[in-house]
């Protein structure tokens, strides 16, 4: 009998598809555990292996209960899906309430649906540090689509782009007009738009005005997002090819995720993001992205761990007496 | 980093009285817990399958509807069954004193009654579980 958390072990069973396997993979690889480099070398070979999907918007815009419904139509279709739902841990305490799973309990027991929660665990931006290192055990598992909801953080959630395939927006009507609709931010790196409780007033509004504040860009601005935010030339050249790929228009969906109603339509548009990624080689951009992406998590976490862990009291007095300066000693710090 | 202790609580059977489970997920939260909440009306199976996707060190049963010696007994059992050896049962709610060895037995290792302080829960899960980690 192996150990309970021999990585062998564990990687042989989350990729014969057990569940309780890729719960324990999980805990490992999220908590940073010693263990997790070794199952996550194994479970990246799966990378791109299923389709993620990321759901962001508002609190209480109804991302999980469409979350739910999509599952419930991948379900229909017999594939296997994978579902992490992330929620805010508290910067006071550390704990933190994980309420998502809560909306989806009809797929409960589902033996094709893998569904987890985890804590922001103090990273802004709607995501937790371990983001991907969770999507590659799913991946591995067999997941033929990952559903990614991140915490309802509103207009500054960019970091989903860099993680999934396709971006899901969810807003609702009353959420502000087509000023709101016009801001940087979230609204820029969505794929599909929905916009939930369409049923009530104000919902052909809001699906207007923002198709008119859509309309206001230039076709296919929307796979600009790239440009930019990443130091490195190489990653820069990775979103220069992926601007240059023909272009995708975000479609503006409403919906009723209570009902069920414009669950199809959405299903259909994701289905087609999907197509258009494979088709125009904006997929392959994307997947190279993503893996910038988690090789910046990695380095972040890394060098930030590794050079906090060399301060000491002394160096601190110093920066006191003024014997020495943040920058200078973070040169120091860095080289050691 | 230290990492949080996760803890699942959930509603078995037929009681929609969920305030005394909200309490104990906002004191555990509070407390530095990662605490899921699986919300009313859930069947054993539910509760033994959130637990195991959830790798979850505790789960923590409330029910006020009376049929404690039924319900936790089952929750023990489907846990097992789900390969969940280790994981810590606890429960709460209106539960009469004559009961609680007969679900001691079963497997629930604390019973929590009414007027509970919620310091002594989160006393108890921090003693229990930095043990078994």
């Amino acid at each position: 009998m192996p150990a309970k958390n021999d990585p062998a072990d564990l990687i042989r069973r989350v990729r014969r598809g057990e569940h309780a396997a890729a719960s324990r993979a999980l805990s490992l690889v999220v908590d940073e555990d010693s263990s997790a480099e070794a199952l996550a070398k194994d479970f990246f070979k799966s990378s791109g292996s299923a389709q993620k999907i990321g759901v962001c918007g508002p609190p209480g815009a109804g991302k999980s209960t469409l979350t739910g419904r999509l599952i419930s139509h991948y379900r229909s279709l017999k594939e296997k899906v994978g579902v992490l739902m992330v929620d805010p841990s508290s910067s006071i305490s550390g704990g933190a309430f994980l309420g998502d799973r809560l909306r989806i309990m009809e797929h409960a027991t589902d033996p094709g649906v893998f569904i987890r929660s985890l804590g922001s665990r103090g990273m802004i931006g709607g995501l937790t540090h371990s983001i991907f290192g969770a999507i590659h055990v799913l991946e591995a598992l067999g997941c033929a689509r990952i559903m990614i909801e991140t915490v309802g953080t509103g207009q500054d959630e960019v970091d989903i782009a860099s993680v999934a395939d396709t971006v899901l927006y969810v807003t609702t009507p009353a959420m502000g007009d087509e000023i709101q609709a016009m801001k940087a931010g979230a609204m820029e790196v969505a794929d599909v738009f929905v916009v939930n409780k369409a049923d009530l007033a104000g919902g052909d509004k809001a699906v207007a005005d923002l198709k008119g504040a859509l309309s206001l860009g230039m076709p296919g601005a929307q796979a600009a997002r790239y440009a930019g935010h990443h130091g490195a030339a190489a990653v820069r050249a990775a979103a220069a090819a992926a601007v240059a790929a023909p272009a995708w228009d975000p479609p503006v969906v409403p919906a009723t995720a209570l009902s069920g109603e414009g669950v199809e339509e959405l299903a259909r548009r994701i289905e087609a993001h999907g197509a258009h990624l494979r088709e125009s080689g904006e997929g392959r951009e994307r997947l190279k992205h993503q893996h910038a992406t988690e090789l910046r998590f990695w380095l972040q976490r890394r060098v930030l761990q590794t050079a906090l862990g060399r301060v000491t009291d002394k160096n601190l007095e110093e920066l006191l007496a003024h014997k020495t300066d943040p920058s200078s000693l973070g040169r120091k710090l860095l080289k050691a | 980093m230290d990492k949080p202790i996760r803890v699942l609580i959930a509603k078995p059977g037929l009681d929609g009285h969920d305030r005394g489970a909200k309490v104990i997920v906002r004191a555990l939260r509070d407390a530095g817990f990662e605490v899921i909440y699986t919300g009313i009306r859930q069947t054993p199976e539910m509760i033994a399958t959130a637990a195991m996707q959830e790798d979850v060190d505790a789960v923590g049963l409330s029910l006020l509807s009376g049929a404690h010696l039924t319900l936790f007994p089952e929750v023990v059992k489907k846990l097992r069954k789900a390969g969940l050896k280790d994981v810590l049962v606890f429960g709460g709610g209106i539960i009469p004193d004559e009961d609680v060895p007969a679900l001691k037995k079963a497997g629930v290792s604390r019973v929590f009654g009414p007027g509970t302080s919620l310091q002594s829960i989160v006393d108890y899960l921090n003693e229990s579980l930095k043990v078994a980690r």
